[in-house]
């Protein structure tokens, strides 16, 4: 089963954090993976918030291609991040990993971020698929303020061998998994966090209804809905579906994935609404075991579980820095001086919702409504 | 030169023709003539013979030849009546001295055509082979990744949609304050659903049925939802529906069949007005998977008071539905205003769908349904559907299994990414085997929203003789010796309501348990699993290729 840790901060932070604190959770991974989400990016890219960033790893070969191919399409580099990599036994050292801020093509910087964050998602589909079949190109996320690092190993010598603690790549927001590699492949597209447009989410467990799921999702006609070499893609792309295709407020992303019975929906005020979309929605219902933690483009950052809860997650930190963690350990490691009587362990129908900045937690009840708001210690 | 004698046997038929050849016991036999008595067809009769025996009585032997005259059971060789190995004989003799035995040598269908006439029976296809059903299995196991759920502890919800579903981007929502409610001046026509037991009781009119089956059926379903609170739903075939029942607020558990020969129509649509609640649905039947072809028929000896009451037809006359809607010109046009039509009566409020028999050309009808938003579902019959009348022929030749039928329905609707938008109903050979909920959930994961069953019920419930090796299967005559498929008060009053029911509640209480044993190592409890194609295998390969599943041995 993958750790998961995630931290959301007024202050920037190292991704160091994260990795310590998963860390914590060793006996809960097998080295198959790590993945790393930044967002609300500073140090280095502190200034270049506006100016989207492309995240991956590339061959000789691949860069050529991938240098060639966003020049011929408008691109213009603005700046570029690469790790100082030191050699660390058992992984396998890549050619070149980097992180790519571009200014947007010509006719591209005065569209709205609707047609830019489809530009975005295109181009790196695009380049995907250019460099899947023999591994030249790896992407994982090309948007505004946001990095992706993926590699697979053991986590804290993935550190090491990234330099994540001497390289001054920070956040405010980061999303990081340690990954036990289960029934599918040792492949970095398997790695979560998975991004896209925006929205951003890590899950633990299998996914036991991934197929009907799937083939929910790629029917959409979005081309954005593809990949699922990990079963819990499917999670991220459930956020963007319900979020920004159909614009429906983020926290009926949990009565999307774990629907109310029909005498729990006569309770709500929405019930005409609920009914609809229980019965709409009906092929994107989970049974976990999962523990959900996602961000979405305005850095709110949320956990949900499977209706039965079988992964349990906890939520709980101070104000100005909150961590969304798989295991209390690790809740331990990032933020140990804090008051652990108002640790949050949601509940089946609980969703945990942290504002950005970490200023305000509040807790979502499928039935209660709105039952729990931390906003100062 | 053959004698005279020898040459007047000659267009006689052996015994060993037959598909049941009667073992009778001379030793056990007391004579009482029960079995004579009760045989349907009168296959068996009592005869007298003279019987030349030696004996000897005294001290010493001394054999001597007497002639007695003996009773004895004896199988008659007339084609006409022929022993259709019910077993009704066995059933009542006090001795066990009588039984019959099938004749796998048979030549039974060589000669069954007397009078240039095909051979009609009810039952379905004998085909005692291993369907594509009972070779599906299911091989994704949770276990320690991602922990098996508990079906006696886990919350469960076993339940599926009838009715057409609206696509999530075309749903009449607007978001206010965070919440999101039903945009009540969009104007966009939502469509009823409503929420089933995936397992439906298939369509078997009144007529077809004795009056204690149907009603034993009818009790049963509605004790299963009003008490029980499983939501099963029973289709009522072509033959009206029982005025009470038309009137009485359990007909919300009834789907209403019209077919082609519109019987017992003029009742219903004149009891539209008393109607205190709106039926399950309506199901108009365009083609029945047992005989594709075919229409419905009640034979003259069926059509008794009720049965015509019910219909509005003279008593005593052949009941023949024409094999096709006479009024069908094109899917286009004439369903499309045959369902708009039937969805107005109820005043859009019931969901309408058609049910067609298992085709290769199903996929062309539903996409044609796929693009009329009030079509509710479609409802696939398959090969190994049952039937009350039908040739021979048709029966056992005629038609398409429903497994690549279901699932390249469901695929093609995945491509279009509508399905979930349009449920499909599964038919035909379910539980043959008796594996009712295993079959059940296979076709639900190959993509089937909800299955229909007939005869497993018939078989299950009033201990139907019928199996796949021809035996009984003469629902046609209205001599059922079980009392299900006859109108005959001295067969039906062998046949009690009370026991029905009891049975209908057990097999769907059992299901219902069946099937979440089936789901929870699978791990899926809150939603049924449709199309969830990774949970199957079959061992073999082209299959396994068919159905787009993986393959195992």
């Amino acid at each position: 089963m993958c750790r998961l840790a995630a931290i959301t901060s007024k202050k920037y932070f190292s991704p160091i954090e994260n990795i310590l604190s998963i860390e914590t959770m060793k006996e809960g991974y097998d080295g198959s993976g790590l993945g790393l989400t930044l967002k609300d990016l500073g140090g280095e890219f502190k200034d270049l918030k506006e100016y989207p960033v492309l995240s991956g790893i590339c061959s000789k070969k691949g860069k050529e291609i991938l240098d060639d191919y966003m020049y011929r399409i408008g691109f213009r580099l603005k700046y570029e991040w690469n790790p100082k990599i030191r050699p660390v036994k058992g992984i396998v050292t890549r050619d070149y990993y980097f992180a790519k801020a571009y200014e947007y093509p010509k006719s591209h910087r005065d569209q709205p971020i609707n047609a830019k964050e489809d530009l975005l998602m295109n181009t790196r589909l695009s380049l995907r698929k250019i460099g899947e079949s023999d591994e030249s190109i790896f992407v994982f996320s090309f948007y505004p303020d946001v990095i992706t690092i993926k590699e697979v190993g053991d986590p804290i010598q993935l550190a090491d061998f990234f330099g994540l603690d001497r390289n001054g790549l920070k956040a405010k927001i980061i999303f990081a998994q340690g990954r036990q590699n289960t029934n599918y492949s040792i492949y970095l597209y398997a790695c979560h966090p998975f991004f896209i447009q925006g929205y951003c989410s890590m899950t633990n467990g299998e996914n036991t209804a991934f197929v009907p799921i799937r083939e929910f999702l790629t029917s959409r006609g979005f081309p954005g809905y593809n990949g699922y070499n990990s079963d819990s893609e499917v999670f991220t792309h459930i956020l963007h579906y319900t979020a920004r295709q159909l614009g429906w407020p983020l926290t009926y992303y949990k009565d999307v994935i774990t629907p109310l019975k029909v005498s729990e929906i006569e309770t709500r005020e929405d019930r005409d609404a609920l009914r609809l979309i229980k019965h709409s929605l009906r092929p994107l219902c989970i049974d976990g075991p999962n523990v959900v933690i996602g961000f979405t483009p305005g850095g709110t950052c949320f956990m949900a579980h499977d209706s039965k809860k079988l992964r349990p997650g906890v939520v709980g930190g101070i104000k100005g820095k909150y961590a969304l963690m798989s295991e209390e350990c690790g809740l331990d490691t990032t933020i140990p001086k804090r008051d652990k009587s108002k640790d949050i362990f949601p509940m089946k129908y609980d969703m945990v919702i942290v504002e950005p900045q970490a200023e305000e937690v509040k807790v979502w009840n499928q039935q209660q409504g709105w039952t729990t708001i931390i906003s100062s210690h | 030169m053959e004698p005279a004698t020898r040459l007047d046997h000659n267009h006689q038929l052996s015994l060993k023709d037959f598909p049941y050849i009667i073992r009778w016991r001379d030793d056990r036999c007391k004579r009482c003539g029960n079995c004579t008595a009760v045989c349907p067809v009168k296959a068996i009769e009592p005869t007298v013979k003279v019987q030349r025996i030696v004996q000897s009585e005294g001290p010493v032997p001394t054999p001597s030849a007497v002639r007695r005259v003996v009773h004895v059971v004896e199988q008659v060789t007339d084609i006409e009546r022929y022993c259709t190995g019910c077993g009704a004989c066995t059933l009542v003799c006090p001795n066990e001295a009588i039984e019959p035995e099938y004749n796998p040598q048979n030549k039974f269908l060589h000669y069954k055509n007397r009078g240039g006439e095909g051979y009609k029976r009810g039952g379905r296809r004998n085909d005692p082979s291993v369907s594509t059903l009972d070779r599906l299995k299911f091989t994704r196991i949770s276990m320690l990744t991602d922990p098996a759920l508990d079906a006696g502890r886990h919350e469960f919800h076993v339940r599926t949609l009838l009715g057409r579903v609206l696509p999530p981007d075309e749903l009449p929502l607007k978001s206010v304050n965070g919440k999101l409610v039903v945009d009540k001046g969009n104007g966009k026509f939502i469509p009823p659903v409503r929420e089933i037991f995936p397992i439906m009781i298939g369509s078997m009119s009144v007529g077809a049925l004795s009056p204690p089956m149907w009603e034993g059926l009818a009790m049963g379903v509605a004790y299963l939802n009003e008490i029980e609170g499983i939501p099963v739903v029973m289709c009522t075939g072509e033959g009206g529906v029982p005025p009470r029942l038309l009137k009485s607020k359990y007909l919300k558990y009834f789907i209403i069949q019209i077919a082609s020969g519109y019987f017992g129509w003029d009742e219903i649509i004149h009891a539209l007005p008393d109607m205190i609640e709106d039926p399950a649905a309506i199901e108009i039947k365009y083609g029945q998977g047992a005989k594709p072809g075919d229409g419905g028929l009640l034979m003259a000896q069926k059509v008794l008071k009720l049965i015509a009451s019910i219909r509005g037809v003279p008593q005593f006359v052949d009941l023949a539905s024409p094999p096709t809607h006479q009024t069908k010109y094109s899917i286009e046009e004439a369903v499309a205003k045959m369902i708009q039509s039937m969805s107005m009566a109820w005043g859009f409020r019931v969901p309408v769908y058609p049910k067609i028999s298992g085709t290769k050309t199903a996929r062309a009808v539903l996409n044609n349904l796929a693009r009329n938003p009030y079509a509710a579902a479609l409802s696939i019959d398959g090969e190994d559907g049952g039937t009350g009348a039908a040739y021979n022929v048709s029966m056992d030749k005629m038609g398409h299994p429903i497994a690549s039928n279901i699932r390249e329905c469901y695929l093609d609707l995945v491509k279009q990414g509508k399905q979930n938008e349009l449920p499909l109903i599964a038919a035909g050979g379910i539980a043959k085997k008796g594996n009712l909920a295993a079959n059940a959930a296979a076709l639900i994961m190959l993509g089937a929203s909800a299955v229909a069953v007939g005869k497993y019920i018939m078989q299950a419930t009033a201990n139907c003789f019928g199996d796949e090796y021809n035996r009984c299967n003469i629902c046609n005559t209205g001599k059922c010796p079980r009392g299900i498929t006859t109108q005959d008060p001295k067969l039906y009053r062998r046949l009690d309501p009370d026991k029905v029911a009891e049975r209908v509640i057990e097999v769907f209480k059992s299901a219902n348990v069946e099937l979440k044993k089936i789901f929870a190592p699978m791990g899926r409890s809150t939603e049924l699993p449709i199309g969830m194609s990774d949970g199957l295998s079959i061992d073999d390969k082209a299959m396994a290729e068919r159905l787009e599943i993986s393959y195992v041995c």
